[in-house]
């Protein structure tokens, strides 16, 4: 990744480490998404998963981070590399599983794949095919929000591609107008898609984009779990308080392609590496065993515990039914 | 009853859903549209000043925020303008609002109404007169409602707004000036019950919004040549009224279908198809369509008066399927 559009996270001390429970949660959180990844991308290898399937493996800390700032009533809206979000937000793992198999049993019926995964009791308003679909959701949310005066938020998730696409710009302009509760974040893995973000993308850092509306705008090491969770908490408490939007860029890396099978020609392996050695699990875990937190017996039992969830999840969603006909018209109007 | 203007009995409509239910808010500031009827809106604007928000131009973001807000609980009037411009917004209202119910196995709801005026009105030329009708007839988890007189406005827009699916409401530019008989007090329609606005033994024509205002007008000309036409408005085409329509022709034997809508796949092509397939026994003749022609629609008044379905054309297509 070049580097004019990757924002340079300010010079900060580092991140303090929450209490034990907290900090704890956090791993647990991340081990989970990476198991369930490595999952589905063993399913996809064995024919398992219709479609396409994208995964968020390297990206965990964003999605964790900011998930561990919400409550259940504030609403996300993703993009097609969410399942971090979804598993974040609570979305069950089993019904996840299986929805992604395509199977009676998923969160959607079999309806929606991956792609589309829905998760209205814990305020989840999909993960979502279009590249930018989700961003304006998240705003109609934040505006329901600010009626209902609860102080709910509401954030989208979305990647450096979308930073291109017109609609950010047009909800980023109503949520400053309008001061609504909405937090955007961007994921800049430096790809959109199999194309670099310098080859598409013009000026200066993305936080710029947040800048011009007087949303204010920070750029976040988004492989540090600690700094992502240090600057929701900030940008949360704006949106509770009613001082509006916030925008995060969070710079961060995609391990895999674009989707399951992409063969990844465009990406320098040597850069591969470097982000690696970055690894968002294995630098909190670090800092839990520097603090004493837990050693590394316990961690690896963690990451034992989640690949064991994801596991039992899969061997369910291979034994569910797959839908029947007669549920084709079923749920197209309310 | 009280005889008002459809664009007043749309006001009233509006007023009671915001009165009854608190999360009804109006997003859009031109409701009805820029003629002489948008003062109407100033009482409503001035008694749920916290609920209307006015909107920026981009209308792909007003329908896509519509989408959103409405997952999350509200219950909003979006109002797209002109119809021509919900185009802008083709991907929120096809990819999202339409299918978010139906992909989330009936999770989610997506209760919002989108308003906007459709129709050739005198100049609008090819991006002020679009009537998008058909198009939106298919993406399956739309509602959609084209009432054609004051009554119908108003008792179809009460059913819009407490309506838990994304719904389409379109009202015609020519329309929002007509008079018309009004029930007193509240009322609400049931979407999916056509209405007979003309009974008549000899042809039947259904018709759409403020065509149906051309097909009385041309049953009255063909009732003085002694040509007794029966004039059905479906009110909403999804859900279509399909009874209603099959026992009207069952009883005349021929159709003749009209819509502002260009011909090709449109509204009057598939009601059309739907008669052609569950009532070709009924028929005596083949079925008619008349549309506004498959051209882009033209600035000129004389070029766009050619593409206008008028009362002239419904009256030579009914000749036609009656073969004088």
């Amino acid at each position: 990744m070049n580097e004019k559009q990757t924002a340079k996270p300010a010079i900060v001390a580092e991140p303090l480490l929450p209490a034990a429970e907290e900090a704890v949660a956090l791993l647990k959180s991340m081990q989970l998404i990476r198991a369930f990844e490595e999952q589905v991308r063993r399913l996809f290898a064995g024919g398992l998963v219709p479609g396409l399937v994208h995964l968020c493996a390297g990206q965990e800390a964003v999605a964790t981070g900011v998930c561990a700032v919400l409550r259940r009533s504030d609403w996300i809206a993703s993009n097609h590399r969410g399942h971090g979000h979804c598993l974040a937000k609570g979305m069950p793992v089993d019904r996840m599983m299986a929805e992604i198999m395509g199977r009676r049993s998923g969160i959607g019926m079999g309806r929606s794949g991956s792609l589309h995964l829905f998760d209205a009791a814990n305020g989840n308003l999909g993960t979502n095919g279009i590249v930018g679909g989700g961003i304006p959701l998240a705003t109609g949310a934040a505006l329901s929000a600010k009626r209902a005066g609860r102080g709910d938020v509401a954030v989208c998730f979305f990647g450096d591609g979308a930073l291109n696409q017109g609609l950010l710009f047009e909800v980023m302009n109503m949520a400053a107008v309008w001061r609504l509760p909405v937090l955007f974040v961007c994921e800049n893995n430096g790809y959109g898609e199999f194309t670099a973000i310098d080859d598409v993308t013009a000026g200066g850092p993305p936080t710029g984009r947040g800048a011009v509306f007087d949303i204010p705008s920070e750029a976040v090491d988004g492989m540090d779990v600690l700094a992502v969770r240090e600057a929701t908490l900030r940008a949360v408490a704006r949106g509770r308080r009613g001082d509006g939007p916030s925008f995060l860029v969070c710079t961060t890396y995609r391990y895999g392609g674009h989707h399951v099978g992409d063969r990844q020609d465009y990406k320098d392996a040597e850069e591969a590496r470097a982000w690696r050695a970055k690894d968002p699990i294995l630098r909190l875990a670090a800092r839990l065993q520097g603090a004493g937190v837990a050693g590394a017996d316990r961690i690896a039992a963690w990451q034992a515990e989640a690949e064991a969830i994801v596991a039992a999840a899969a061997e369910a969603a291979k034994a569910a039914s797959e839908p029947a006909a007669e549920d084709l018209a079923r749920a197209v109007y309310a | 009853m009280t005889v008002t203007t459809y664009a007043a009995a749309l006001i009233d409509a509006l007023r009671l859903s915001m009165e009854e239910d608190p999360r009804v808010a109006i997003v859009g500031s031109a409701v009805l549209g820029l003629g002489p009827q948008r003062g109407l809106m100033d009482p409503i604007r001035e008694a749920f000043a916290d609920r209307i928000f006015d909107p920026p131009t981009a209308e792909a973001a007003l329908v896509s925020l519509g989408v959103g807000a409405a997952m999350a609980g509200a219950r909003p009037f979006i109002d797209v303008g002109t119809a021509s411009f919900v185009y802008v917004g083709w991907s929120p209202l096809i990819n999202e609002a339409a299918v978010a119910h139906y992909m989330s196995g009936g999770q989610l709801r997506v209760p919002v109404v989108y308003h906007m005026l459709h129709g050739l009105r005198g100049g609008g030329a090819a991006q002020h007169s679009g009537s998008p009708q058909g198009m939106l007839w298919n993406a399956p988890g739309l509602e959609i409602v084209m009432p054609s007189c004051p009554a119908d406005a108003k008792g179809l827009l009460r059913t819009a707004i407490r309506s838990d699916n994304p719904t389409i409401f379109i009202d015609h530019a020519k329309l929002l000036g007509a008079e018309g008989p009004v029930p007193d007090g509240d009322y609400a329609i049931a979407f999916g019950q056509a209405d007979i606005k003309r009974p008549g033994r000899d042809v039947t024509i259904v018709a759409t919004s403020f065509s149906v205002t051309t097909a009385l007008a041309a049953a009255e000309l063909l009732a003085a040549d002694g040509i007794e036409a029966e004039v059905v408005d479906p009110r909403t085409l999804v859900p279509l009224d399909h009874a209603t329509i099959l026992d009207s022709v069952g009883r005349t034997g021929r159709l003749v279908v009209v819509d502002e809508g260009h011909l090709s796949c449109g509204v009057a092509s598939e009601i059309a198809a739907i008669v052609a397939e569950e009532g070709f026994d009924r028929l005596r003749a083949p079925i008619v369509r008349v549309t506004r022609s498959d051209v882009p629609t033209p600035f000129s008044k004389p070029l766009e008066d050619a593409i206008t379905p008028s009362a002239d054309k419904i009256c030579a297509a009914v000749r036609r399927v009656l073969g004088r």
